[in-house]
């Protein structure tokens, strides 16, 4: 319901805008495609609403949790309900090997991989923010010297109670393997031998009687705040805004965490593909992406806009010099090569 | 022959004035049998596009093979031919490597190597590796130069499985619903352990369908009976509230399901606040939690049809038998229960069906040993986007349903004759 009034808000927004730039014969109107909550609060601010106003056109919102089913049934029908998706690098690889998603004509958006950091200017889509996959532990439940590293997550004795996990072997074999020792350029080559992954399932045995499962990344900071786990794995804006907008005690382990991306991508075959590399041409500029950091504490990733983020938010970012002492990157061609077998396993693991 | 040829003229007279009357009633059965094909023709029509054929399509992709024939059609033809005993000759390496480099330049080697990567995981960078780093097709020995590239180009399994995956259609999806596989030398063999899994689900899947229709029919015939015999403006109150969660969302039913059960929950709370007990039950995130919440919603499915059989039921049947000399309980069982019979059928039927798709409500308030097999067709048509899995998996779940559905309607059907 909410998601309708803003739909319409932002519809009549735009539609006075176009009023008022008399530019109606040129005006479009765009869909875009995110995760909801605080996070498209942010991509409102910084992206939507100067992007109508800018324009003229109008920018309408819809949410997806990563089913790509809809976009191949999309794509496959030719009825497209949405311009542009923000998707995480998991669905970038897997749309970009079925073909869902048209190719990013870079030309056209006047920028090149080398205005990007590494990774973030794919051939199937455009990155738009760094977060990572850290650990947070609530302060209430844990006074005095909480846990620092993996290593201690996995310690039951000197913290005792629940840990909230995601239900996926994406990152946990990861953490596993750090908590048992493994260095983080190392992590990959020990998780691609079958001794290696027996090493991470043998780690994640440890604690699998004192872990909740969780499904999405919003229940991460619910489990929280509910008490029903003392610390947990989850997006750091998640938690960053319970600790912010909902005064909640929790703190940010920023030792050991996963790097992630988030990328623009625009579904194959779209008619109005020209209207969508405009929209993520402007979404990529440096003024609007380091805008974006007043509202959430993800990072930028265009190189320049990395400058100019907020300093008060500049601490709470993946980037954030003091952030990044201890974390690795996600390996993303590893999981494209190995998600399906994984997570088979995992199942059976977990089942078990 | 004979005899018509004896009677012409009458013959002849019937046929000029009118049709014997068997013809004329087929004709006028026939004339009403076309207006009710008619009268139900859009209806039909609209199932026929709506949900038979779309179902068709995607249960037919259980089979489909089409990933590595179309980006890389030469081969498919060229590795026909080939044995597969040893590792391939010249001329398939070669139709391998100008279908790579076609496929490369066309931006289509990735479909290919999702494909191959089902069966070997791996082979999808491998693929992609060799396809960016391929020899010049004159190259003398073709195989010992992509075995430079990556060593596991001198591994039969490698070729093999690039066999399999290059003709139009496969069993590769089906066996691996019911957790079997191909080796190398294209023998059927079970999965390893750490892999097996999907029989594994579809018996729990099966086991909570059974466990909640069996607790729904516990709970629900009480109640229906209740709904039955009390006056009509208390009854209808009680269905009312019946039905009150019946139009919620599911998904908030099911939320609320997690609130109220959770360690700080209110029944938790409320138990260890009456000294019913110290510790926090565990009552969501398991077993628990799933029969709590599924029973829950699945009881209006049962409750309404034994309500209706009931309320057709004269309540002068159980006062004769009682009249007869049969206890309460004897007028019960013999006049009573089996004249509850097709309601009885009718909610078991419905629940079981129901339940055996559930999605949502295990995904929510089941931990990981209560996903059911729905869950897992999400996770292969959303997550991987791997449909041809997606879709065995549901073959398999709809031949459940109508292998249930066909013992349960010969075995309901006897019992409705008995009771006739």
């Amino acid at each position: 319901m909410r998601q309708v009034w803003t739909n319409t808000i932002i519809a009549a927004a735009g539609a006075l805008a176009m009023a008022a730039t008399g530019a109606a014969d040129a005006a479009e109107k765009i869909t875009v495609t995110s995760w909801g909550g605080s996070y498209s609060e942010s991509q409102r601010k910084a992206f939507y609403e100067p992007f109508m106003a800018e324009t003229g056109h109008t920018v309408l919102e819809d949410e997806w949790n990563g089913d790509l089913a809809k976009v191949r049934a999309m794509v496959e029908t030719r009825n497209y309900q949405t311009h542009v998706i923000d998707a995480e690098s998991g669905q970038l690889v897997a749309g970009c090997d079925e073909g869902l998603w048209e190719p990013i004509d870079y030309a056209k958006l006047g920028f090149g991989p080398d205005d990007f950091l590494a990774g973030a200017a794919h051939e199937c889509g455009v990155g738009n923010i760094s977060w990572s996959f850290i650990f947070a532990y609530d302060a209430d439940q844990i006074p005095g010297a909480g846990p620092a590293s993996w290593l201690d997550f996995w310690d039951v004795e000197e913290f005792p109670g629940k840990r909230g996990l995601r239900k996926q072997p994406k990152w946990n074999l990861e953490y596993a393997l750090v908590a048992d020792g493994v260095p983080f350029d190392k992590i990959y080559e020990v998780l691609g031998t079958e001794d290696g992954i027996a090493r991470a399932f043998a780690k994640l045995d440890e604690l699998r009687p004192h872990v909740i499962w969780y499904e999405t990344s919003a229940q991460a900071p619910q489990l929280l705040a509910d008490k029903e786990v003392v610390m947990t794995s989850a997006a750091n804006g998640r938690i960053y805004t319970a600790i912010v907008n909902d005064n909640k005690n929790f703190r940010i382990v920023w030792n050991g965490q996963a790097m992630d991306f988030d990328f623009w991508v625009i579904p194959k075959g779209h008619p109005q593909a020209d209207l969508a590399h405009d929209f993520i041409k402007f979404a990529s500029r440096p003024d609007r992406m380091s805008d974006q950091t007043n509202y959430v504490s993800y990072g930028p990733l265009r190189k320049a806009a990395v400058k100019h983020v907020n300093p008060d938010i500049l601490p709470h970012l993946p980037t954030a010099p003091a952030n990044t002492k201890n974390w690795f990157k996600t390996d993303t061609q590893f999981w494209a090569d190995n998600r399906e077998a994984l997570t088979e396993r995992f199942n059976v693991w977990i089942a078990k | 022959m004979a005899v018509t040829t004896a009677t012409p003229s009458t013959a002849r007279l019937d046929a000029r004035t009118a049709p014997p009357l068997r013809v004329q009633l087929r004709r006028a059965e026939r004339a009403r049998k076309r207006n009710a094909i008619l009268l139900i023709a859009p209806l039909l029509l609209f199932l026929l596009i709506t949900f038979l054929i779309p179902i068709a399509q995607v249960l037919f992709r259980s089979i489909e093979n089409p990933e590595v024939v179309e980006t890389m059609p030469n081969l498919a033809t060229a590795i026909d031919s080939w044995d597969g005993r040893e590792l391939p000759p010249p001329a398939i390496v070669a139709a391998f490597a100008a279908d790579l480099a076609a496929a490369r330049d066309n931006k289509t080697v990735t479909r290919a190597a999702k494909r191959l990567n089902y069966s070997i995981p791996g082979y999808r960078s491998l693929l992609i590796k060799t396809a960016r780093r391929l020899p010049p097709p004159d190259t003398p020995d073709l195989l010992a130069a992509l075995a430079k590239i990556d060593k596991r180009w001198a591994d039969r399994a490698y070729w093999t499985v690039l066999k399999r995956a290059s003709t139009a259609h496969t069993l590769e999806y089906l066996l691996a619903a019911a957790d079997l596989t191909y080796d190398t030398d294209g023998a059927v063999v079970e999965k390893p352990d750490h892999s097996a899994i999907y029989m594994t689900v579809l018996a729990r899947t099966l086991w909570i369908a059974v466990a909640v229709t069996v607790l729904c029919l516990l709970l629900g015939y009480p109640i229906a009976y209740l709904l039955a015999t009390l006056p009509t403006k208390y009854s209808n109150l009680l269905l009312l509230l019946l039905l009150l969660p019946f139009w919620t969302s599911l998904l908030v039913r099911t939320t609320a399901w997690v609130v109220l059960l959770q360690n700080q929950g209110v029944v938790n709370d409320l138990g260890i606040w009456l000294g019913l007990w110290n510790e926090p039950l565990q009552l969501v995130r398991n077993r628990t939690g799933v029969y709590i919440a599924m029973v829950h919603i699945m009881l209006p499915f049962m409750v309404l049809p034994l309500f209706s059989v009931m309320k057709g039921i004269s309540p002068y049947h159980l006062k004769a038998a009682a009249s007869l000399g049969a206890s309460p309980l004897r007028a019960f069982l013999k006049v009573y229960a089996p004249q509850t019979l097709p309601g009885i059928g009718a909610g078991t039927l419905l629940v079981f069906i129901m339940t055996l798709g559930f999605y949502i409500t295990p995904a929510l308030v089941g931990g990981p040993k209560d996903q059911m097999l729905s869950y897992f067709i999400a996770f292969n048509a959303g997550t991987t986007v791997n449909w041809g899995m997606a879709a065995a998996l549901s073959l398999m779940l709809m031949v459940c349903v109508c292998v249930f559905f066909a013992v349960y309607s010969r075995l309901i059907g006897v019992n409705n004759l008995r009771l006739g």
